[in-house]
């Protein structure tokens, strides 16, 4: 293919794909709402449109679903509410922040492979189906553009002329940039293994099992990573209610908040999706290799396995103190990380040497 | 420290194939309980006639002064109440009632309840003040609405033989 068709693919797939996770976006909320009020015994939204189904009799019919237009009711919501701009607002700074949130949550899916080989009426995607398929730096694509992610985040903090705003940015960039490291070095692990920074070559080196088998303390330590890199609970003192009103967001209203949280969730979802790449086998699952459209469903479940997850340690764990967080992340997930790293690289050299097995 | 994370992850996914304790209140009502105070009623007699004499024992006993009443004669060709005088206008203004139930307890012919009620939201304050009209109970199935006509000499006496206490 020359460059020019390459360009126009990925710019087709990237539209679908852009679209379709912001749709999951939406409904990611829901089932955070959802999910976290059953494990709090209650329904959560139940409200906002239904499928009804008819009962047999002429009784009360029933209601499937109900709920399902909640998103599309926020969105309005968000749309329609007054956006107010406090007065001596870096007002530059102030506009800018909640698009320096959003863009690279939505960059780092160009790398997720989300199917293998596959032929689509007629377009072969190879090596496999993604954005930018074949890139061979992906793993560092993804940590750059996360770190990137906390620029929105404390510019937001420091332009709204507000000191829990402040507070929460400051809070969320030291938070970030303690638990990038430990994130990185568990990323190392399964680059080692597969020996390759492209993601759908990680994914094709867990054909003989998911690495979460193989390391899972480096699954363990990213997964926590992640947790932390995402501000979600425990790690959510950043925006920590009781204490903050709302971090850095406190100033911010309407869609341009709306924008925060566009964020926040879509970087759930691709984080889920790393997840499943590195430790859980991606797209990898029973007879992908003769059909490969369930890479798509195999993914997919597996994001959404972790979002649950995600949430039901959301509904489970208190946050932490400010000084437990940095202990943790720097005397516990660091050290861990750094010594299985090690361990792992002596393993396969030695077995590169011949002296295992 | 892992014990009590896993404690913890167990705890709320027990809850999750647990039924949900929310009462979906608009559709599902939870009943009140026995001795509930809720939104005033002024009773019956049996015949139809009014409790409330106008005496205004409860505007005195309200603490929160919530209650109006403007009592007015009765006569035999248009009766209300039995005794000498009814109330003509009854009253009260339920943004500040505090429903204490001391109306209740002062009036000495049991003519003021307060009942189950609790559904009392208005969307001006004019709406809050709840009229004679509003709080009188309907008329028993045996009796006849008032003013009624009655044969002289009968309804004399405006407080009833009380019971004893049970």
């Amino acid at each position: 293919m020359t460059p020019g068709q390459i360009a126009l693919r990925a710019l087709i797939v990237g539209f679908i794909i852009a679209f379709a996770v912001i749709t999951g976006f939406a409904y990611t909320t829901l089932l955070e709402r959802k999910l976290l009020a059953r494990l709090q015994a209650r329904i959560g939204p139940n409200r906002a449109g239904y499928i009804p189904i008819p009962r047999r009799g002429g009784g009360k019919e029933r209601k499937l679903l109900a709920g399902f237009m909640q998103p599309a009711a926020d969105a309005v919501k968000l749309f329609f509410k007054e956006d107010p701009q406090p007065t001596m607002v870096d007002s530059w700074v102030y506009n800018l922040a909640p698009m320096l949130a959003v863009i690279p949550a939505v960059v780092i899916l160009a790398v997720i492979p989300w199917a293998g080989k596959i032929n689509i009426f007629g377009a072969v995607f190879e090596p496999y189906f993604a954005i930018a398929p074949g890139l061979n730096v992906a793993v560092m694509f993804f940590l750059a553009i996360t770190s990137i992610g906390v620029y929105g985040v404390a510019l937001a903090g420091w332009a709204s002329n507000s000191k829990y705003a402040v507070l929460g940015g400051i809070r969320a960039s030291a938070q970030m940039i303690s638990y990038e490291l430990a994130l990185g070095m568990s990323v190392l692990v399964p680059i080692m293994i597969a020996d390759s920074m492209d993601l759908g070559v990680i994914v094709e080196a867990q054909r003989g099992g998911w690495f979460i088998f193989l390391q899972p303390l480096a699954a363990f330590v990213f997964f926590v990573g992640a947790l932390a890199e995402l501000q979600r609970a425990p790690f959510d003192l950043l925006e920590a209610e009781q204490e903050l009103s709302a971090g850095y967001t406190v100033e911010y209203a309407g869609m341009r908040f709306g924008m925060f949280f566009l964020a926040e969730y879509m970087k759930m979802i691709s984080f889920s999706a790393l997840t499943a790449v590195f430790f859980l086998g991606g797209y990898r699952g029973p007879f992908v290799d003769q059909v490969p459209a369930l890479g798509f469903v195999y993914i997919i479940l597996k994001i959404f396995i972790l979002l649950c997850v995600m949430i039901w340690v959301r509904a489970s764990l208190p946050r932490l103190r400010y000084d437990q967080l940095m202990s943790f992340g720097w005397k516990v997930l660091l050290p861990i990380s750094v010594l299985n790293f090690l361990l792992t690289a002596i393993f396969i050299v030695l077995a590169q040497e011949g002296f295992l097995f | 420290m892992f014990g009590e994370i896993v404690k913890g992850l167990y705890t709320t996914l027990k809850h999750l194939f647990q039924p949900p304790v929310t009462v979906q209140y608009p559709e599902i009502k939870r009943p009140v309980r026995n001795r509930f105070k809720g939104r005033h009623e002024l009773k019956r007699y049996e015949n139809g006639l009014e409790k409330c004499i106008g005496c205004a024992l409860c505007a005195a006993a309200c603490p929160a002064d919530a209650i109006f009443v403007e009592a007015s004669e009765n006569s035999d060709e248009k009766r209300f109440s039995p005794g000498e005088r009814y109330a003509s206008t009854y009253e009260i203004n339920m943004m500040r009632c505090i429903f204490c139930g001391y109306c209740e307890d002062a009036c000495p012919t049991q003519a003021i309840v307060l009942e189950k009620s609790y559904e009392l939201s208005f969307y001006d304050r004019a709406s809050a003040i709840y009229t004679k009209e509003m709080l009188i109970v309907d008329v028993p199935v045996n009796g006849r609405s008032t003013p009624q006509v009655v044969e002289p000499g009968i309804f004399n006496r405006a407080i009833p033989e009380m019971e004893d206490p049970k």
